[in-house]
C-alpha cells in the first residue's frame, strides 16, 4: 500500500517534470513574445518588463528558476498579461469557483447516472428501459455547449426560472452544473445498466433472493455494490472530461473559473498562466485517480494495489 | 502487485478477453451472412450503419447536390427562416468560364435548379442546409484521419508492447499509464495556441492549421488502442498458428505484420467506430473555443458555435442551432449504434443479453 502510493507519486513526478519541460520548451522557442502588441512599448519600458520577468536571463537560468520555484515553493511565478497578479493569486481566486462546479457536476452526473442505470436494468426490456437509454444515448452525442445553450433557452428565456449566466448564488449553478454533468450521467447510466445486469444474474443475487430479502434490498443493498466497479473506474476519466467541458461551459455561463481563465490566457498566450493552470489540472486528475485505486480496494476486496 | 496495476485500468471490463475466442469464427462468415445477422439480432447496429453510409455519401457527393453557395450569401437574404424552394442558380459569372468537372455533372444532373433555404439562413444570408453538407466534409475528415493517426500510433505500439513482452511491455505500458494522467486536451489547447504563432512557417512548408489539428488529436487518442491490441496480440501469439510461422522461418516483423495484426482487427474496428464521435465531439469543442477549423472553411461544430453566438432572446433563430446540433447528434448516434453493435457481435458474452 505504502509501497504502491511510493510509486504513484513518483510517476506523478516524472510526468509533472515532463509536461513542464515540454511546455517550458514550447514557450520560450515562440518567437514573438507577450510583449509584442500593435505598439511597441519605449525600449526602456521594455527592457523593464524583460527585467521584471527574468526574460533576458539565459534558457537555462530560466528553466531551472522556474522549476526550482514550482517544486520547493509551489511558486508558479507572476502573470504575464494580468498586471500585478500572479499565478498563484488568479488560482486561488479562481479554482475554488471551479470545484465547486466541478464537484455538483460530478454529484449530479452520479446520482442521476446511477439512479437511471439501477432503474433501467430493473426494468430491463421495458418501456422506461428504452426511454431511458435512448436519453443516455442522446447525452452522449451531444456536445455539451448545445446542452448548455438548450438548458438556457428553456429555463431561463421560456420559464425565466434560473439565471442564464454569472456566479454568486446557487441558482447560477443549477444550469452550469448540469450542462456539465449530464454527458457523464449519461455515460453512467449505461455502464451502471449493464454491470447491473451482469450482476443480477450471479448466485448470490439468487442466495439473496432465497433469503427472502425484500427486491429493493437485493437491488441496492446486494447487487448495485458489485455493478459500481465499472462506474468507479470511469470516475477518472469522467473527473478529467468534467474539467474539460468546464472550459465551455465556464465560458458560455460567464462564470470566472480556472477554465475560463486558462481559456483566455491560452488564447492570450500568458504562458506562465497556462502553464500554471495546466500544472494544477494534471495535480488534480492525478490525485482523483489514484483516489479512485484506492476506492477499488473498498468495494472489491479482491483487488490489492 | 502487478495484477493490482493492471485491474483499474481494463480490469472489470477488459475488452480483449472476450473477443479473441470469437474472432475468427466472425471472420470466416460470408459478408451477407454477418448482415444477415446483424439485421435480425441488432436491428439498431444495422440502421446505425445506414446512417453512417448516408452522411458519408453525403460528403462525398457534396459538389454534386443541387445546393446554393455556401461562401457566399447576400445581406438581404440573412436569418430566414426555413421555407424550402426550388430556384434558379443565381448566375456567378465565374462559373461559365472555368467550370470543374463537378460543377458540369451537377449541371447535367439537376440543370439550372438549386434548393435554396431548406434549412433557413445564417446571419450573412448563407444557406445552412449547403453550409451543413460543405460543414460534414471537413467534421469527417478531421475525425476519420485523426483515428486514423492513433489507429497507427496505436496499434504500433500494444504490438511492439505485447509481442516483445517481458522488459519492453513493462517499459511500454508503464509510460501508457503515466500518459493516462496527463490531461491531454489542456496540453493540446496550449500546443494549438503557441503553434498559432508559427501558422505562416508552417503555412510555407505545406502544413495546415488542419493537419496540425489531425495530429495532435490522433497524438491523445491511442492510449486505449494501444491497450487493447496489447491484450489481444498478448493472446494471439502463443496461438500455434505463430508457432507455426515461427517454425517455418518467418522473421519476427513479418510474423507481427503478416500473421498478428490482421487478427486483431475486428477488435480495432470496434474502437475505431467509439474513438470517431469522440474526436467529432472535441473537434467541436475547439471550433467553440475558437482554436479548431477557421473560417472560411465551415465545420459542424464551428456552425453549431457561431449559433450559439449570435442568438439572443430578441433574435430566435432556432434553426442555426436546432440543424447543425441535430445533424451532429444523429451521426455520433449512428457510429455508436454501430459500434456497439459490431462490439456485441464480436462479444459472445453480451450477446445473450438481448440489448
Amino acid at each position: 500500500m505504502i509501497f504502491y502510493l511510493f510509486r504513484r507519486l513518483l510517476g506523478f513526478v516524472v510526468t509533472l517534470w515532463v509536461v513542464i519541460t515540454v511546455a517550458f520548451l514550447l514557450t520560450r522557442t515562440v518567437k514573438g513574445g507577450p510583449f509584442d502588441m500593435q505598439r511597441e512599448f519605449p525600449p526602456e519600458i521594455k527592457r523593464n518588463l524583460f527585467e521584471k520577468f527574468h526574460l533576458d536571463d539565459p534558457p537555462l537560468t530560466q528553466y531551472v528558476d522556474y522549476l526550482s520555484g514550482v517544486v520547493l515553493r509551489f511558486d508558479l511565478g507572476p502573470s504575464l498579461k494580468m498586471r500585478d497578479y500572479t499565478v498563484n493569486e488568479i488560482i486561488a481566486e479562481t479554482l475554488p469557483r471551479s470545484a465547486v462546479l466541478g464537484t455538483l457536476a460530478l454529484t449530479i452526473a452520479l446520482v442521476l447516472g446511477v439512479g437511471a442505470g439501477v432503474i433501467s436494468a430493473v426494468r430491463r426490456g421495458g418501456a422506461l428501459d428504452a426511454f431511458i437509454m435512448i436519453l443516455a444515448t442522446l447525452g452522449i452525442a451531444l456536445p455539451n455547449f448545445m446542452l448548455a445553450f438548450l438548458l438556457i433557452m428553456l429555463f431561463t428565456f421560456q420559464w425565466s426560472l434560473l439565471p442564464a449566466a454569472g456566479f454568486g448564488s446557487w441558482q447560477h449553478l443549477i444550469l452550469p452544473a448540469l450542462a456539465l454533468g449530464a454527458p457523464f450521467a449519461a455515460n453512467i447510466a449505461r455502464l451502471c445498466r449493464s454491470g447491473m445486469l451482469d450482476v443480477l444474474g450471479e448466485d448470490y443475487i439468487r442466495t439473496a433472493r432465497a433469503k427472502g430479502l425484500r427486491e429493493s434490498h437485493v437491488v441496492l443493498i446486494h447487487a448495485l455494490r458489485g455493478a459500481l466497479l465499472p462506474v468507479v473506474s470511469f470516475l477518472g476519466p469522467a473527473a478529467a472530461g468534467i474539467l474539460t467541458g468546464s472550459l465551455v461551459i465556464e465560458k458560455i455561463f460567464a462564470i470566472p473559473g480556472m477554465g475560463d481563465f486558462f481559456v483566455t490566457a491560452a488564447l492570450n498566450r500568458d504562458h506562465t498562466l497556462t502553464m500554471g493552470i495546466v500544472i494544477v489540472y494534471c495535480v488534480i486528475v492525478y490525485v482523483i485517480n489514484v483516489l479512485v485505486d484506492l476506492a477499488y480496494t473498498l468495494i472489491d476486496p479482491r483487488i490489492e494495489l | 502487485m502487478k495484477g493490482g496495476r493492471e485491474m483499474p485500468a481494463n480490469g472489470s471490463q477488459d475488452p480483449s478477453v472476450g473477443p479473441s475466442a470469437n474472432l475468427e469464427e466472425t471472420g470466416r462468415r460470408s459478408s451477407r451472412a454477418t448482415i444477415g445477422l446483424l439485421a435480425s439480432t441488432h436491428p439498431a447496429a444495422l440502421a446505425g450503419g445506414l446512417g453512417c453510409c448516408l452522411v458519408l455519401v453525403m460528403a462525398l457527393t457534396a459538389p454534386l447536390l443541387p445546393l446554393p453557395n455556401h461562401l457566399e450569401g447576400t445581406m438581404d437574404e440573412q436569418y430566414l427562416a426555413p421555407s424550402p424552394v426550388f430556384r434558379e442558380v443565381a448566375a456567378a459569372p465565374s462559373d461559365a468560364a472555368g467550370a470543374g468537372v463537378g460543377t458540369r455533372l451537377r449541371r447535367a444532373l439537376f440543370g439550372e435548379l438549386e434548393l435554396w433555404n431548406l434549412m433557413g439562413t445564417d446571419g450573412k444570408g448563407r444557406d445552412l442546409c449547403s453550409r451543413i453538407v460543405w460543414g460534414s466534409r471537413v467534421s469527417l475528415t478531421v475525425a476519420i484521419v485523426a483515428a486514423l493517426v492513433s489507429l497507427v500510433i496505436g496499434v504500433l505500439y500494444g504490438a511492439l508492447a505485447g509481442f516483445f513482452g517481458g522488459l519492453v511491455d513493462e517499459a511500454l505500458m508503464r509510460l501508457v499509464d503515466v500518459l493516462y494522467a496527463v490531461p491531454f486536451i489542456f496540453v493540446v489547447i496550449y500546443m494549438v495556441s503557441i503553434l498559432q504563432e508559427y501558422d505562416d512557417s508552417l503555412r510555407s512548408r505545406g502544413i495546415s492549421r488542419e493537419v496540425v489539428l489531425y495530429v495532435l488529436i490522433g497524438a491523445i487518442y491511442w492510449l486505449t488502442m494501444a491497450r487493447v491490441v496489447r491484450g489481444q496480440v498478448l493472446s494471439l501469439k502463443k496461438r500455434e498458428f505463430v508457432c507455426a510461422a515461427e517454425a517455418v522461418g518467418a522473421g519476427r516483423l513479418r510474423i507481427i505484420v503478416r500473421h498478428i495484426l490482421p487478427n486483431t482487427v475486428g477488435i480495432v474496428i470496434v474502437y475505431l467506430t467509439l474513438t470517431i464521435p469522440r474526436i467529432m465531439l472535441f473537434e467541436a469543442f475547439l471550433s467553440f473555443l475558437g482554436i479548431g477549423v477557421e473560417p472560411p472553411d465551415v465545420s459542424w461544430g464551428l456552425l453549431a458555435s457561431d449559433a450559439c453566438a449570435v442568438m439572443t432572446p430578441v433574435n430566435v433563430c432556432w434553426w442555426l442551432a436546432f440543424f447543425p446540433g441535430a445533424v451532429l447528434a444523429v451521426t455520433l448516434l449512428c457510429i455508436n449504434l454501430l459500434g456497439d453493435g459490431i462490439r456485441d457481435l464480436l462479444d459472445p458474452r453480451t450477446s445473450g443479453r438481448g440489448e
